[in-house]
């Protein structure tokens, strides 16, 4: 900004004043938001969008929770059910969780992270944001228009032969495909080129490991479901034969083609949620991390180990029986490292200073509903087993814990850990622990009844059931609600603080990386002056300060002190 | 885990309590921690936390390294388990299985079809599946086995039952809006017993109209989205019962009263005449019927009343 103009008399009195020192002040009005090319006020109008996602795919699950309360009909038509549970699949996958982490949590402090202004290409970041409302519009539509009752693998010869919008929600997930591949660009071209002086690759926090791992996977097989859904659209509309028997296609070929990009994807929800959940046990802790380069090469192998185990899901498919053998062996190795990511994060609260404040009560909820989600997928990787467990509600309950109680409460502990920062406000206490109880209950009731049901004989996607499984059902729904209780409570909450809160210090937490050593909220430009880079989990850099009833960084004073003694040396030559 | 039917079933129901109660050990490993930790080091005011120790490479390789000779073994145990499934023998009968939106029909080596599996107990039995339409999946929990069935190739499976009784047989790949009644049985009868059923069966015994009309709805699959009971429940297409001689209201507003005529029509064009409270176009495919078959069909529709 060159100049800027001097306001009227009469302004003065209507327009506040720009405030460089904190970015939500740093410009007022609409269009300072819709058209911002900061990484903050993207990542603020992410956290909205996805929000009102993530309202409208629970109000699916709720409905679809309500109509299981009776083995035959309760609410709603068998063809309303399905397209109700598509939707909710459909909108909890593309438009909630693969966006998720990366572009609220990430777009916030990943440049601040780095000790950067922003991320390498802002513009492309804003076009992310767009192309992602563009394909959530086109799910709306969908919503609204022509309903989709494929559920939300699509599989073909079915998604050929519906009467539903099949083509529209494959153009939607085509241009949601494009806003994460530019995100994960637009990530690794940061990572790489705008570290902070003396930032060498292990000074990163692991929440950048996470990112960058998850940024891999985004670029390389994002394309690939790109190109499936390109073809499902082509062969709906002009009838090429890819996938439908009919026309000379082969349906186990699209199951190739879809799970190719959507088993990597699950790691794209789960990878940034590990890495919250490093940042939140180490400053909640108050210790180092335990074996950084573990945790961190643990990224990257999950990274590239999920690209090699998608056969997984399709042991049961047709596909050979060697091929079925040698994706269970590969699939294995995933579970490797994230075991040892489990036990490193337990060894870090290891003689520690545990705060139980909300954010450390979601990284505990974290690691409860990971053991259990990560457990039972060792039934599905082992083959005799899976034959069994294989489309049962065995498998619905295994996803939702990993997909939800790990990579959803890896970002709802991840807000609660940020908001301080994000806003400048702090949330209460009280509300936010109440939430987690909630929320923590309302889970494990939901999913648990699911996987007694489904190792019992009970399939996926049923309208209808065998009346002996409606207690659990029961249940289910009964903990869905309970669930939905506490989201709401979380959400009440945050926006509790933001009119009530008070005032945030800047460091409340006592965390060690760059993005809690500016103000909070932060500068529009991050950081007047870059503090200096030190090892991210070194807590002996910072102290509690009773007066700002805050964590003060040692390094980040003394380099504050050196420069203004410089400033004054100067001066004092100059006169 | 539902009762054990088959030769198998236990081999994998071992597999499953083995990584069941390692997983309920490690489980109990990360809570018991967890829960230990964030009570004994809970922040206390003057105490300061320990970071002395930031890695400790023995023990994080002991780490990796004891799961991953777990992970093998448990990968073993399920392989081997999967090999008894895919192996076929030699001496099976084959029975086989053809699946639709939304039924299942089984034939047999004499030429015999059913809606119901019969197979005879303690011998290995064969199935080679293929579908007319989309993607289905055949799973008897009791047996243990699940397999896709997908249309332009033919998939198998085996078994041997080890149980006489009736097991459910369900679908479970999702397949449209009558899914969840892609449903039937399999019967395990003593193998006399057995061959005295497929004998009677094949024996092309005099059925009356009514009677054969009521086996062809059945193999046809009809009964996947109409009902024939009086209750007149509703399932993805109009409940048969008491339709004929009556009027039946029609979609765009008219009624047409329910003869011969409009049977045959909409049996084979079902677009032709939508029924109130239906989608229209119809999800009813048009399927091939012999004019014998037809006219038994007719007589068994006309025969659901009273």
């Amino acid at each position: 900004m060159t100049s800027i103009p001097m306001p009227e008399e009469g302004e003065l009195a209507t327009k506040p004043a720009l405030d460089e020192t904190n970015y939500l002040k740093a410009g007022y009005g609409l269009k300072s938001w819709l058209l911002t090319q900061d990484h903050k006020r993207i990542a603020i109008m992410y956290m909205i969008g996805i929000g009102i996602a993530f309202l409208l795919g629970g109000l699916f699950a709720l409905a679809v929770r309500l109509e299981l309360w009776t083995p035959t009909k309760t609410i709603v038509e068998a063809e309303t059910y399905n397209k109700l549970f598509t939707l909710h699949g459909a909108i909890m996958t593309f438009l909630v969780l693969v966006p998720s982490i990366p572009a609220i949590i990430g777009n916030f402090v990943l440049p601040m992270m780095l000790g950067a202004k922003d991320v390498a290409f802002p513009k492309l970041n804003l076009l992310s944001f767009y192309l992602w409302l563009l394909g959530a519009i086109g799910f709306v539509v969908v919503l609204f228009a022509g309903d989709l009752d494929t559920g939300w693998t699509f599989y073909a010869p079915y998604s050929i032969r519906t009467q539903t919008a099949v083509a529209l929600a494959a153009t939607g997930a085509f241009i949601l495909g494009f806003s994460s591949i530019l995100t994960g660009l637009n990530f690794m071209v940061t990572i790489h080129k705008m570290r902070a002086k003396g930032m060498g690759w292990f000074r990163m926090p692991l929440l950048l490991w996470g990112l960058y791992a998850t940024s891999v996977i985004q670029i390389v097989a994002t394309p690939v479901i790109g190109i499936t859904v390109g073809m499902l659209f082509l062969e709906k509309l002009f009838h090429i034969g890819f996938f439908d028997p009919n026309l000379g296609g082969d349906p186990v070929l699209f199951e190739h083609f879809f799970w190719f990009y959507s088993h990597p994807v699950v790691y794209v929800m789960i990878l940034p949620a590990m890495g919250v959940i490093s940042e939140i046990i180490t400053a909640m802790s108050r210790r180092h991390i335990f074996g950084y380069r573990f945790i961190a090469f643990s990224s990257i192998a999950i990274a590239l180990f999920g690209f090699l185990v998608w056969g997984h899901h399709m042991f049961v498919s047709g596909q050979s029986s060697l091929m079925s053998t040698i994706f269970s062996l590969l699939t294995f190795s995933v579970s490797i490292p994230s075991a040892i990511k489990v036990f490193n994060w337990l060894a870090t609260m290891y003689k520690g200073s545990i705060s139980l404040a909300p954010p450390m009560l979601y990284a505990m909820g974290f690691l409860f509903l990971f053991g259990i989600g990560g457990l039972t997928g060792l039934f599905l990787g082992t083959l005799s087993t899976d034959v069994h467990l294989h489309d049962t509600y065995f498998i619905v309950a295994h996803f939702h814990y990993t997909m939800m109680g790990s990579a959803l409460i890896g970002l709802i502990g991840g807000l609660f850990f940020y908001w301080p920062k994000i806003f400048g406000k702090m949330y209460s206490n009280l509300l936010g622990t109440i939430s987690f109880v909630l929320v923590f209950l309302g889970f494990n009731l939901t999913f648990i009844p699911q996987f007694l049901m489904g190792s019992m004989g009970m399939p996926r996607r049923y309208y209808n059931y065998p009346p002996e499984f409606q207690a659990y059902h029961q249940w289910s729904t009964v903990g869905s609600f309970v669930l939905a209780l506490g989201l709401f409570t979380a959400l009440w909450c945050f926006l509790h603080s933001l009119f009530w809160g008070e005032k945030a210090p800047d460091n409340p937490w006592g965390a060690v990386t760059l993005d809690w050593k500016t103000s909070s909220p932060p500068h529009h430009h991050n950081f007047d002056v870059v503090p200096p880079v030190t090892d991210p989990y070194d807590m002996d850099d910072v102290y509690w300060d009773e007066e700002s009833k805050s964590f003060i960084s040692r390094s980040q004073q003394a380099a504050l002190e050196e420069l203004a003694a410089n400033a004054s040396g100067t001066q004092e030559k100059n006169s | 885990m539902p009762e054990r039917a088959s030769s198998y079933a236990s081999e994998v129901d071992w597999a499953f309590n083995f990584v069941y109660w390692l997983s309920v050990f490690f489980f109990a490993l990360i809570v018991i921690l967890t829960v230990v930790f964030a009570i004994k080091y809970r922040r206390r005011p003057g105490v300061e936390p320990d970071n002395s120790i930031t890695h400790n490479t023995k023990l994080e390789v002991f780490w990796s390294v004891v799961p991953l000779g777990l992970v093998v073994v448990i990968f073993w145990i399920g392989f081997s388990g999967f090999v008894d499934m895919r192996t076929f023998p030699k001496d099976a009968m084959v029975v086989k299985v053809h699946a639709k939106m939304w039924s299942w029909t089984f034939e047999y080596p004499n030429g015999v079809e059913s809606t119901v599996l019969h197979v005879p107990l303690g011998k290995k039995v064969k199935l080679r599946m293929d579908s007319e339409d989309v993607l289905h999946s055949f799973w008897v929990p009791a047996f243990r086995v699940k397999q896709d069935v997908v249309p332009g190739r033919y998939t198998y499976l085996w078994f041997e039952a080890i149980k006489t009784g009736t097991f459910p047989v369900l679908c479970t790949e999702y397949c449209g809006a009558g899914h969840s009644n892609m449903l039937t049985t399999v019967e395990v009868q003593e193998p006399a017993a057995f061959e005295a059923w497929l004998e009677e069966e094949g024996s092309g015994k005099n059925l009356s109209p009514v009677e054969r009309g009521k086996k062809v709805f059945n193999l046809k699959g009809c009964a996947g989205c109409h009902t024939t009971s009086k209750d007149k429940k509703k399932l993805v297409g109009p409940p048969l019962y008491g339709v004929f001689g009556h009027d039946v209201p029609l979609l765009n507003g008219k009624k047409v009263l329910a003869d011969e005529n409009y049977l045959r029509e909409s049996i084979l064009d079902p677009n032709a005449k939508i029924v109130k409270g239906f989608t229209s176009p119809s999800l009813m495919s048009v399927i091939p019927l012999k004019d014998k078959e037809l006219d038994a069909l007719i007589e068994y529709l006309k025969s659901l009343k009273d």
